[in-house]
């Protein structure tokens, strides 16, 4: 979201080589908040425990508050009753802000294909990457971090993301 | 009866200590031990560099689906929807279509596994009479930016490669 100088300069010079720099900052800086409501969270401590090691992207800084993340995985089943909570604490982040979502409950509802289950987070908010497996394994959580960095790269400060998003909540 | 009880030496009262400033230096000192041990020689790191390094996946280990085939590269599917009903997640769509080889009388001309769906139970495997469906492939991470792309078709599924040799499959993984 473009606020202040660089919305005023448009598209120049100076805003693309900002954008360069940070992207490059916004690359290796995610801070992930993980959204864990069930056992895709286990999975994605084991990836960010020693063994996968998340800091080697530059995404350790796990926060347990969307005031200071900018990466929200969400990490197990959404019921209808939990998804204005989600929704709201996507609103709690900081722009700009990437959303994983993580195994099948979170992507498409998975087995749980009933009454009370959200059928896929990306009717509530913007999802940027899927990860498919139930739970995924910690190497994919690092191949949509990897995404996710590769998205950054291509991305602009001038740009307002997920703009014209409408969900259900909406 | 008595209690036993057993006096503890109690530690950290001699002046020094009581400082704090040399133990928060003997701690920092351990602290940076491990770091610069590890800094000039990250061999022994407990980390597995994992986009250049993969890890060992078993024979046994459920990775993505793929249809076999017979020798002449026709799909082994007869279509009997086993799996699809099988499935606890109804993550297959299958659409049967008259076959013509002779082999049988039913093959799939459309095969589609939603995989953000499917949660990798292995039950269609089980369930298949034909081994027409295994998950093989050793592919262990699925990710997509779009929900439509990790929706696979019977091409796609037919294309991957097992990642095992036969002898392997069956014996499980050593």
């Amino acid at each position: 979201m473009a606020l202040g100088l660089e919305a005023r300069l448009g598209d120049s010079v100076l805003t693309t080589k900002l954008d360069e720099i940070i992207n490059w900052g916004r690359q290796y800086s995610l801070w992930p908040m993980v959204f864990g409501t069930a056992c895709c969270a286990i999975e994605f401590m084991s990836a960010a425990a020693s063994q996968h090691d998340i800091s080697r992207f530059g995404a350790e800084v796990v926060r347990f508050s969307p005031r200071q993340a900018d990466l929200m995985l969400v990490c197990g089943t959404i019921s209808y009753k939990q998804a204005p909570i989600l929704k709201r604490i996507y609103e709690q982040m900081p722009h700009p802000r990437w959303v994983v979502a993580m195994g099948a409950c979170a992507s498409s509802g998975g087995i749980y294909d009933n009454y009370c289950t959200v059928q896929g987070i990306d009717t509530v908010i913007p999802v940027d990457v899927y990860i498919s497996g139930c739970p995924p394994r910690p190497e994919a959580v690092l191949d949509a971090l990897i995404a996710i960095q590769n998205k950054i790269q291509t991305e602009s400060v001038l740009e307002d993301r997920h703009k014209d998003f409408k969900g259900i909540l909406d | 009866m008595s209690i036993k009880v057993r006096v503890v030496e109690r530690k950290g009262r001699t002046f020094l200590e009581q400082l704090y400033l040399v133990e928060v230096v003997k701690g920092m000192t351990v602290t940076l031990g491990h770091f610069f041990r590890n800094l000039l020689d990250n061999s022994r790191l407990y980390v597995r560099h994992y986009p250049e390094v993969k890890p060992e996946i078993s024979p046994r280990w459920r990775g993505r689906h793929r249809l076999t085939r017979h020798e002449d590269g026709s799909v082994k599917c007869v279509a009997c929807f086993m799996c699809q009903t099988n499935c606890p997640s109804n993550c297959i769509m299958i659409e049967a279509g008259e076959r013509f080889d002779g082999r049988s009388e039913k093959m799939p001309v459309k095969f589609d596994i939603d995989l953000l769906e499917c949660i990798y139970c292995g039950y269609c495997v089980e369930a298949c009479p034909m081994d027409a469906i295994r998950m093989d492939t050793g592919i262990f991470s699925v990710t997509s930016n779009s929900r439509e792309s990790l929706l696979i078709g019977l091409e796609q599924l037919m294309e991957t490669p097992g990642g095992f040799s036969e002898v392997d499959y069956h014996k499980g993984g050593g």
